[in-house]
């Protein structure tokens, strides 16, 4: 059939008008965030392997434990945690990609941080203004929605390949929890205490940090958890692009129709999820 | 005595609505156009419609009503939490509706605090950072915001409970908190809107007591939002009772009992127990006949008896002071033996009452005695007015008069 409306080559027109007119500012971004993974990538792989095992099972059981950490109680629930930690850390680096572990780690890191230092601010706004809300929401509904591999294509044409390309597409499809989690737990912060607030003499700037951000930061942390793990789910797509890890690995496996790397790569993942969420939920619960 | 304390906060034709189309909803009320019609045309609601009320300084002034009546609206026009379409609020002569953002936070800091039916605690912090709240609002030193706060916790009752959380504390010690809270911030108007309305009746009795302790020490001046007329009777110097927005009734809770002002505020306080609320000061009867004992003698008192037809009258001295009361069968007997002087005849060992006295505790008195109650001045004993017994009776039991009367004979016969 016929197109009656060609919407398509309009994004592709506006598209190309941005890649042409602010060409300098793609720049500026694909340079900062390459330096920054690359940088970090750096930290991690000059540190022996054997101290970051050790500092993130510490991290882990702390984070588990908290203040009990040196009582009898503590050390029956933060064990577990510890214990799965060393073995799966070990596990990665004995199969061979530490490396590309550390990678993938970084990736997920620096897309989460980006998305929280957008996703968080958005969500206050949505939360406090409900015609930003009736803005926001539809174009999470769209980012969610969207399949990764249409963005993956403007992210190339603005970013060339690499991890940048990744890294932006990891952050348009973990965005949306951060705004929607943040959003409803400011929402859902009871209005009595809100009252109270604005009836002692609270300002806008007081009630948020006093009494709106503090009760809504157990959703906000959930939140944050669903934002590294769906970041960690799109390593694999973000190795199309060109970014580095555990992702690029299943990438040839598929590639190569080989069962083994693709197997151990995905474990690999498996395990930096199950640490990730386990430490994030445990902060979440304090 | 109240009528002489500074006016504190003057309520001026406040009138709240809620709607977009407010003006326009306004100027149809002002037209006279009724509530419904006014929602049916506009889509507003009248919230407070043109009430008008003078707080006194260091009073508790009760605005009830049932759910629905915008008393809680109202409260909240008083600090601006809901801003008012059109009216005055005078805070100490100053007008609260036109100040602007900053002097409005600055009187909410410092001048108003408030007491919520909720409570409105903040749960992840202790009970003693909840009841410094205020002060970190307005920015005071932590030592010294934890110092003011303590003894504010110190005045409600809850020492050594500084470190919990809200949700370990019972919902009457929680509600102590709210009020240490509002207390730390030494306001000088609180507002308490419907405080004790969530808490278990024993407790809710407690917390009341409590207040009017609170009261007699710091002397504020408290608006206390109720819906419970009990509540509002124990507690209020004065009492405004509202209906759909409208301030129907202000006065003490004798006013409004003895003369209710409208069918609504009748039917509200029907079901009091009116024993404890109506005083001597009410039902006595101010122009009665007496007779003064250095003056007269039995002839002049027997013709007194007869024009008003009693057989018992009050007696005074020179200066109106109350002595006792003469019959007329003994001033008759005076008069066959001659005798000018009525002393012989005074009965002096009858009860008398002050004005303040409840017809709960004027009832034991007549059952000792057959004469009228005489209520006299606390201070120079001088007679104020005369309590009849029937009175008393249709008071303590709602009976009509003719009712008393039939059964009065009844009880003479037997």
């Amino acid at each position: 059939m016929e197109k009656l409306i060609d919407i398509g080559k309009y994004i592709e027109i506006g598209i190309n008008a941005l890649e042409e007119n602010f060409s300098g500012l793609w720049r500026a971004i694909d340079n900062i965030i390459s330096w920054t993974v690359d940088s970090i990538n750096d930290i991690f792989l000059v540190i022996p392997f054997y101290v970051i095992i050790i500092l993130v099972t510490v991290g882990a059981y702390y984070a588990k434990a908290g203040k009990k950490s040196f009582k009898k109680e503590g050390i029956k629930d933060g064990a577990s945690l510890a214990l799965f930690v060393v073995l799966g850390l070990i596990l990665v680096w004995a199969m061979g990609y530490w490396e590309e572990a550390v990678q993938t780690t970084t990736l997920v890191i620096v897309s989460t941080f980006i998305a929280l230092i957008f996703g968080i601010p958005l969500g206050i706004w949505a939360a406090r203004s409900n015609t930003a809300n009736a803005v926001i929401r539809p174009i999470l509904d769209l980012m969610q929605t969207m399949p990764a591999f249409v963005y993956l294509i403007p992210a190339i044409f603005f970013f060339s390949v690499g991890n940048t390309p990744g890294v932006i597409a990891t952050v348009i499809f973990s965005l949306p929890p951060a705004v929607r989690l943040t959003s409803l737990g400011i929402r859902n912060v009871p209005s009595d205490v809100i009252e109270a607030g604005y009836a002692f003499g609270a300002t806008e700037k007081q009630i948020l940090f006093k009494i709106q951000l503090p009760l809504a930061k157990t959703t906000i942390l959930a939140g944050i958890n669903q934002v590294i793990l769906l970041a960690l789910s799109m390593v694999v797509i973000a190795s199309m692009v060109g970014a580095k890890g555990l992702g690029s690995i299943v990438y040839q496996g598929i590639q190569q129709n080989n069962i083994a790397k693709g197997f151990e790569a995905g474990l690999g993942i498996v395990v930096l999820a199950i640490i990730l969420d386990r430490i994030t939920q445990s902060i979440g619960k304090k | 005595m109240s009528d002489k304390r500074k006016i504190k906060i003057h309520v001026e034709d406040l009138t709240l609505i809620f709607g977009k189309r407010k003006q326009e909803a306004l100027k149809l009320l002002q037209q006279g156009v009724s509530k419904e019609e006014i929602l049916k045309k506009t889509k507003c609601t009248v919230g407070v419609n043109k009430a008008n009320l003078e707080i006194r300084e260091g009073e508790i002034f009760v605005i009830m009503g049932l759910s629905g009546s915008g008393k809680s609206t109202l409260i909240r026009c008083l600090n601006r939490l809901n801003e008012p379409t059109a009216g005055k609020v005078y805070f100490d002569s100053h007008d609260i509706t036109r100040e602007t953002n900053k002097e409005l936070l600055e009187t909410r800091r410092t001048k108003m605090s408030m007491v919520f039916q909720k409570f409105g605690l903040l749960p992840h912090h202790t009970i003693l950072e909840n009841a410094s709240f205020g002060l970190e609002i307005r920015g005071e030193e932590k030592e010294q915001r934890e110092a003011r706060a303590k003894r504010a916790l110190g005045t409600v009752g809850l020492k050594g409970y500084e470190s919990q959380y809200p949700a370990e504390l019972s919902g009457g010690m929680q509600q102590r908190v709210g009020l240490a809270r509002a207390l730390a911030n030494d306001p000088e108007v609180l507002l308490m809107d419907e405080a004790f309305s969530a808490l278990d009746p024993l407790i809710k009795s407690d917390m009341q007591d409590e207040l009017l302790q609170i009261q007699n020490k710091l002397h504020k001046t408290i608006v206390f939002i109720t819906h419970d007329l009990d509540e509002a009777i124990k507690i209020g110097d004065r009492i405004a009772i509202m209906k759909d927005g409208v301030v129907e009734q202000i006065g003490t809770a004798e006013d409004i009992l003895t003369n209710p002002a409208s069918d609504y505020v009748e039917a509200f306080v029907e079901k009091v127990d009116r024993k404890t609320i109506i005083t001597a000061e009410t039902l006595m009867f101010e122009k009665f006949t007496f007779a003064e004992i250095n003056k007269e003698g039995p002839k002049s008192i027997i013709r007194k008896m007869r024009t008003v037809g009693m057989d018992v009258l009050p007696v005074e001295d020179e200066d109106k002071k109350f002595l006792g009361y003469v019959r007329l069968q003994e001033i008759l007997k005076l008069e066959k033996e001659k005798e000018t002087s009525i002393k012989k005849v005074l009965k002096t060992d009858v009860p008398s009452v002050y004005k303040t006295y409840t017809v709960e505790d004027m009832l034991p008195l007549i059952t000792e005695t057959r004469y009228p109650l005489a209520v006299v001045d606390e201070e120079n004993g001088k007679l104020l007015g005369i309590v009849s017994q029937t009175s008393l009776i249709i008071e303590a039991t709602r009976f009509e008069m003719e009712e008393v009367i039939e059964l009065k004979e009844k009880a003479n016969e037997i």
